[in-house]
């Protein structure tokens, strides 16, 4: 197989004869005194995505332009957006799938403006260090699947990709900035339900106040925002159906499992 | 820059896993390090990567030289880096009368360059991989790996960073300081533009390192030096949905589409290969992806109807001589370039090549150099220092 495939038509082409577009990319650089939004017309093939348009803007039209990617396939959080006032992966986002002639790209919300689109994640993970959570877990395969010699069980990264939407989509953390928000919860979640050297009941009580689970307002706005089908609030509410079930469990004079 | 002591001081150029990993080591060599990144850090071919962690068991036939390292490197990271990879292991997988012909070699060829290698029959990969061909003849398991493309190397930025390297994202090397010495023409540090408050400032520099990948010839001749380094795009394409735990490649030579990794609820299917001038502007050919699905469905049958999440190219930066036509005759290995005894230059050196598996051993090399140059005397450490969690970058 030496034979080069020539490299033919470009499903992710940024140039003409594809369909044109307007974007409209919000602008900041640090010392400014209020940001502003700057247009760029491209063309877009099919599969052209929002962060293959931003990325052709930058090499293109204005080498200035920042913004953060790195895998491109939603699997590293790095490209997390607002695309037309909606959570957005920006790489996994196709242009002509927005139906809309204008494209309006900001940075996500409730976090810290670095310059243009990039904002800090520093805040995203003072939260997830509350936790304390694992990184790495199990992975059930299909029932008859034997994992081979050598390897205990199978494994896989978290399916949380860090990339900070559903903070961004959440009203409560908009208006409140002790709470500790979707995604920290999710992970406590997680870890009560399969602990990995974490202790459930430190972070049952962690988690179980008006900072915590309890805050949420069941708008399920970061359930939807999710890329990763992480599904926080879902997770919220069974962290406080245990929650319950241990206060109750201790009012009856039972221990705390 | 506030340096606070008289250390050599050494730029390095690109944030990528080269970059970061040259950082960590020359730190704690006891130098001075300040890393400029015009984008995000990973945001070049980094974290396009598909995720492998290498065994070697790929290049165990073609390129011993570079299975001995990806084997021996793997084993070097999975202890300094814990956690940041599923140790599935991988299988090679013979599905044609060809491709088993194949398995002496390939088998042979793993045990001589020290890539731990156990033959698996057919019922038992189909047990431990049920979505697997059922046509397939035999497999060998291998202790390839996955990792995350981006968050193995940011591990490397926070040791670095806490260790005292200054890390500068969003900010672009635009020129070289040079000055004409009477043995030559010698670089003295980097201009750059910080994108965050479009302020443009020079960085002095003992000693700048050149770790941009595919872009590393565009660096270099900043610095009025050729680097033959050839930008190799490969496409790559995520499926919705996890049709195997272990690395699938097939048992046959390097070809396009012969690997499939399993990445969260992903799976990844690459790659193709063919060569290019410029690595911002990267197609993603139709044809190759659809061929991505035909050799990947080869292997595992339901990824035919697997729904598509993302399709996307990266570029390899391999060394090579220009003329190469598809980049798999290049060797995997990598090279450090010292400019002062290539071209004249002092001051500035090119790291290129390799793969992210190698990211260590690279930095090894390149800190050697820098050290000799320095006239420095200081062992590499980062083979046993263990790491620090990726999270520890935005701490």
């Amino acid at each position: 197989m030496t034979d080069v495939m020539d490299p033919g038509f470009d499903t992710h082409s940024t140039e003409a004869p594809g369909r044109p577009f307007r974007f409209r990319v919000f602008r900041y650089k640090q010392g400014d005194r209020a940001p502003h939004f700057e247009e760029f017309s491209l063309h877009v093939a099919e599969d052209t995505t929002v962060l293959d348009a931003l990325t052709a803007i930058r090499n293109r039209l204005d080498p200035t332009l920042v913004l953060r990617h790195s895998c491109f396939h939603a699997s590293c959080g790095t490209c997390g957006l607002r695309v037309n006032d909606r959570e957005a992966m920006a790489c996994v986002t196709k242009v002509v799938d927005l139906k809309s002639p204008v494209i309006k790209v900001e940075p996500i919300a409730n976090q810290a403006l670095v310059a243009d689109l990039v904002t800090d994640m520093v805040d995203f993970y003072a939260r997830f260090n509350a936790i304390g959570r694992a990184f790495v877990q199990a992975v059930a395969g299909p029932p008859d699947a034997a994992t081979p010699e050598g390897v205990g069980h199978y494994s896989r990264f978290e399916n949380c990709i860090e990339c900070g939407l559903c903070l961004s989509a959440c009203p409560i953390v908009a208006s409140d900035p002790r709470y500790l928000g979707p995604a920290a919860l999710a992970a406590a979640w997680r870890a009560v339900e399969e602990p990995r050297g974490l202790d459930p009941n430190a972070i049952l009580q962690l988690t179980d106040d008006e900072q915590g689970s309890w805050r949420c307002h069941a708008a399920f706005e970061c359930s939807e925002a999710c890329p990763a089908n992480v599904d926080p609030a879902g997770a919220i509410m069974l962290l406080r159906q245990r929650q319950v079930g241990e206060q109750l469990r201790s009012m009856l004079g039972g221990r705390r499992r | 820059m506030s340096q606070a002591s008289s250390a050599p001081h050494v730029v390095v150029v690109g944030g990528g896993g080269t970059g970061a990993a040259v950082a960590h080591d020359l730190v704690l060599r006891g130098m001075s390090i300040t890393l400029v990144e015009r984008g995000e850090l990973t945001s070049g071919t980094t974290g396009r990567h598909h995720g492998l962690l290498h065994s070697g068991a790929r290049y165990a036939v073609k390129d011993r030289e570079s299975a001995v390292e990806c084997i021996e490197e793997n084993r070097i990271l999975r202890r300094i880096a814990p956690g940041s990879f599923e140790l599935n292991d991988g299988l090679f997988v013979a599905i044609t009368p060809e491709d088993e012909a194949c398995e002496p070699l390939f088998f042979e060829s793993c045990l001589a360059s020290g890539v731990p290698a156990r033959r698996v029959t057919r019922e038992e990969a189909l047990r431990m991989e049920p979505n697997l061909n059922p046509a397939l003849r035999c497999a060998v398991q291998v202790p390839d790996g996955t990792m995350d493309a981006m968050r193995l190397p940011l591990r490397f930025f926070a040791t670095a960073r806490r260790n005292g390297a200054t890390i500068k994202p969003f900010t672009e090397a635009v020129a070289m300081t040079i000055v004409q010495n009477p043995g030559g023409r010698c670089v003295t540090g980097v201009a750059v533009q910080d994108h965050m408050n479009g302020r443009r400032y020079e960085i002095g520099a003992d000693i700048v390192v050149n770790a941009t990948g595919p872009w590393g010839e565009k660096i270099a001749r900043l610095a009025g030096v050729d680097v033959p380094i050839q930008p190799s795009p490969g496409i790559l394409v995520a499926v919705r949905g996890r049709y195997c735990n272990m690395v699938i490649n097939r048992l046959h030579e390097s070809g396009d589409g012969d690997i499939v990794l399993p990445q969260r609820e992903l799976s990844v299917i690459g790659t193709s290969s063919w060569v290019t001038d410029d690595p911002d502007h990267l197609a993603v050919p139709a044809n190759h992806v659809e061929e991505m699905f035909r050799q990947g469905s080869a292997m595992i049958p339901a990824i035919r109807s697997a729904q598509t999440r993302a399709t996307w190219s990266a570029a390899r930066p391999l060394i090579g001589e220009r003329g190469a036509s598809t980049g798999r005759e290049l060797s995997r290995t990598f090279k450090c370039f010292d400019h002062a005894a290539e071209d004249g230059v002092e001051g500035f050196v090119t790291i290129s090549g390799g793969k992210a598996t190698t990211l260590r051993a690279m930095a090894e090399a390149t800190a050697d150099v820098i050290c000799r140059k320095l006239g420095i005397e200081s062992p590499c450490r980062t083979r046993e220092y263990p790491l620090l969690a990726h999270t520890d970058y935005y701490a």
